[in-house]
């Protein structure tokens, strides 16, 4: 069935929580009264990863992008676009007076400076239909391996083309083939690790939402490079349209016998089953992980002996992680060499990015290693709210630090932020501006960091636990001298001794505030003073005498009676009253309050 | 699945369907499909259009509408869009004339002169 014109509507976790599920019922709804349901398909899509603009609706064949779809919007889009083709301009994505909106999607800065590779099909096909992804060249990749490649040489094409683990670590992909092939055992694993737990990262949920199947492709190709025959995808189970729509795409797999017994006619067989996590952050290091799959408490264990060595149920294991997967499929078609000119010397191909906190296009977008954080933020992000000035970028999570201004123009690569503290991680990035406290931010993702230790080692359970309450007391100003030398001298000893990579890399936020922020724990020690007016406890809200008209509204609206005076004359905050809620400052309408 | 050739005529198949999606530069027919063109049988010229394109295996031709180009007398109109942008305006269309233009024009990419406006304006 051929219609003249698809639909494509974003069905990701964030615009389905933006009313897409009833703007999908009055769409079938208005094409129906108006006859057109033969003539126009709706196409359920992953994230476009312009999260930001959602819900996104994008009409073929004008190829025009809807942004901020409301429900109420679409009897317009219905009466003007796909009955009478007259584009609805006011809904339009980007520069609203362009004539030609029929490339206007790939126009937009936002996405005209990304190299899509693991995004590749979210937001182009429909990922509940199989037959979409195999339009893309989907699955191709499996059979060029299965019927004219070795295992080898499936590996040495992975480890030719220098793709590293973009779960965190950054390990070569290929060598951990490698490692787990070259094990002699009658039973072998593959395992995806889909329990993204980074606070703000959402790639992984994307690509599974977007194109399950291509994890499932990937996930066989490792299967028939190591020696395996089951896989295992470990996916928490918070991510419910990711795992509704992994199990629609394994069962429309074996139905093509695309997963099951002897697949394109070779004696190569596999299948996948899903395991749901229940959402501890320390269940994606990898020991965690596979001890949950067994049944177990989701605790790390010593290595080595290394997963590739004994793993899942003491077999050898290979454990990747979604968007790793994603990228071999393409890289096993198009070859190692095209992969290679893509990316720095030691880190090949793209990485996918969240971009969060003080950004104008938050969402998601996948950009070539090497790129400098500034292309990212200015070009690609639109840049900061409101004009205010850069101040970092956290990058890695809890487990990563962060990058200050002044090193906004280094490539981003695996090594690059290693030296610069921080890491690479699974592609969480917050951008922070000048109104941000460094203390507050480490803080913030120590607290995480304790909550999610599991308690198996004592460094990360007490030794975490120390160092918050550390920061805690600088923050709400007792903090004392050589209070940062102590949460330094802690962080070193946690970092080395600590069981997993969880308690290794959780000072790391913390370390990297004082190395570039060192001045702002020290406004915090010494003078009890917050720089960036952020910790309440610290700050001292103003009246300026010279500035206030004595209009009593600040007086009116505190909630504790601390203000007082005479009307028309300065009016004076009482200090022991104050709770500090800043409902003064709001209010004012001559912005004579300053807090400091 | 038991051989790669049965994985490409699936997806040549969905491939076909999919080329809507597709941001190439391509030829295109638009139609004018305000109420003087509905009243007069854009519709039919329509499905004739993208019928006929399918019939003949055409996925790099896509079919879209418009709204009153301003010569109301001469509807049904379609122009066609080649690649480069060189825009032919048929008038007076019916579903046959639509066919012979798919069949001429796109296929053998020779303008059927007697349908332009030109000629009717003559």
């Amino acid at each position: 069935m051929v219609y003249r014109s698809h639909v494509l509507i974003c069905n990701g976790t964030g615009c389905t929580a933006s009313k897409v599920p009833e703007i999908m019922a009055r769409l079938e709804k208005a094409l129906a009264e108006k006859g057109l349901e033969k003539e126009v398909k709706i196409v359920k899509t992953g994230c476009f990863g312009l999260c930001e603009k959602g819900p996104i609706m994008v009409v073929y064949p004008e190829g025009a992008t809807y942004c901020h779809v409301a429900p109420d919007d679409i009897e317009e889009i219905v009466n003007e676009h796909l009955v009478k083709g007259r584009i609805v301009k006011r809904l339009l994505l980007g520069d609203k007076d362009v004539e030609d909106v029929a490339k206007s999607l790939d126009n937009v800065g936002f996405f005209n400076r990304q190299v899509r590779i693991a995004l590749r099909n979210c937001g182009v096909i429909n990922p509940e239909v199989i037959d979409e992804y195999i339009a893309r060249d989907g699955y191709m990749a499996l059979a060029k391996a299965l019927t004219e490649m070795t295992p080898q040489q499936v590996i040495d094409e992975i480890k030719k083309s220098g793709l590293r683990g973009r779960g965190g670590g950054g390990f070569p992909t290929g060598m951990k083939w490698q490692f787990a092939a070259n094990q002699v055992s009658d039973q072998k694993y593959v395992c995806c690790n889909a329990d993204e737990g980074d606070p703000g990262a959402f790639m992984d949920r994307s690509i599974l939402e977007g194109d399950p199947h291509s994890v499932i492709e990937a996930m066989a190709i490792a299967g028939y490079a190591i020696g395996a025959n089951q896989g295992y995808i470990y996916v928490r189970a918070e991510y419910p349209i990711a795992v509704q729509r992994l199990q629609i795409a394994i069962s429309q797999a074996r139905e093509y016998g695309l997963l099951g017994k002897n697949i394109f006619g070779t004696d190569f067989s596999f299948d996948l089953d899903i395991r749901l996590g229940a959402g501890a952050f320390v269940c994606g290091e990898e020991t965690a992980l596979m001890t949950s799959i067994e049944g177990h408490r989701g605790e790390p264990r010593t290595r080595p002996p290394f997963p590739a060595v004994k793993g899942l149920w003491g077999k050898p294991t290979i454990l990747n992680n979604v968007e790793t997967y994603a990228n071999i499929p393409v890289i096993l078609l198009k070859g190692a060499d095209w992969f290679n000119t893509i990316g720095t010397e030691k880190s090949k191909g793209t990485k996918v990015f969240a971009i969060g906190g003080k950004i104008n296009n938050t969402g998601l977008v996948e950009i070539p290693m090497g790129m400098t954080l500034r292309e990212v933020i200015y070009d690609i992000g639109g840049g900061i709210p409101k004009g205010k000035k850069f101040k970092a970028a956290q990058t890695g999570g809890p487990s990563g630090g962060c990058i200050p201004a002044s090193h906004i123009d280094v490539p981003i690569d695996y090594d690059n932020l290693l030296e610069l503290g921080s890491m690479m991680g699974s592609g969480g990035m917050i951008i922070m501006d000048e109104d941000n406290c460094m203390v507050d931010i480490a803080k913030f993702f120590l607290e995480f960091t304790v909550d999610e230790s599991c308690g198996k080692c004592p460094p990360c359970r007490i030794g975490t636990k120390r160092m918050y309450e550390i920061l805690d007391r600088i923050t709400s100003g007792k903090g004392e001298e050589g209070d940062i030398e102590k949460l330094e001298l802690l962080a070193e000893n946690i970092k080395q001794s600590a069981l997993c990579g969880l308690g290794q890399t959780a000072p790391n936020p913390v370390l990297s505030t004082i190395r570039y922020f060192r001045d702002e724990y020290e406004a915090h020690v010494k003078e009890h003073r917050c720089p960036a007016g952020v910790c309440r406890a610290l700050l001292k809200y103003f009246i300026i005498p010279d500035k206030c008209k004595g209009c009593s509204l600040c007086s009116k609206k505190c909630p504790v009676g601390a203000i007082s005076g005479e009307i028309k004359k300065p009016y004076v905050i009482d200090q022991n009253k104050c709770i500090k809620c800043g409902v003064c400052m709001d209010t004012c309408k001559f912005a004579a309050i300053e807090k400091k | 699945m038991k051989s790669i050739e049965e994985l490409k005529a699936i997806r040549d198949r969905t491939l076909k369907e999919m080329s809507i999606r597709d941001n190439e530069d391509k030829m295109r027919i638009v139609v004018g499909m305000a109420t003087c063109g509905i009243a007069a049988g854009a519709k039919n010229v329509m499905n004739a259009f993208i019928d006929e394109l399918n019939k003949r295996n055409i996925n790099n031709v896509t079919v879209s509408m418009t709204g009153c180009i301003g010569i109301c007398r001469l509807e049904p109109v379609a122009e066609v869009f080649d690649a480069t942008g060189e825009k032919t305006t048929y008038v007076k269309l019916d579903a046959e004339k639509a066919r012979r233009i798919v069949a001429e024009h796109i296929v053998n990419q020779k303008v059927v002169t007697e349908f332009t406006v030109g000629a009717a304006e003559r």
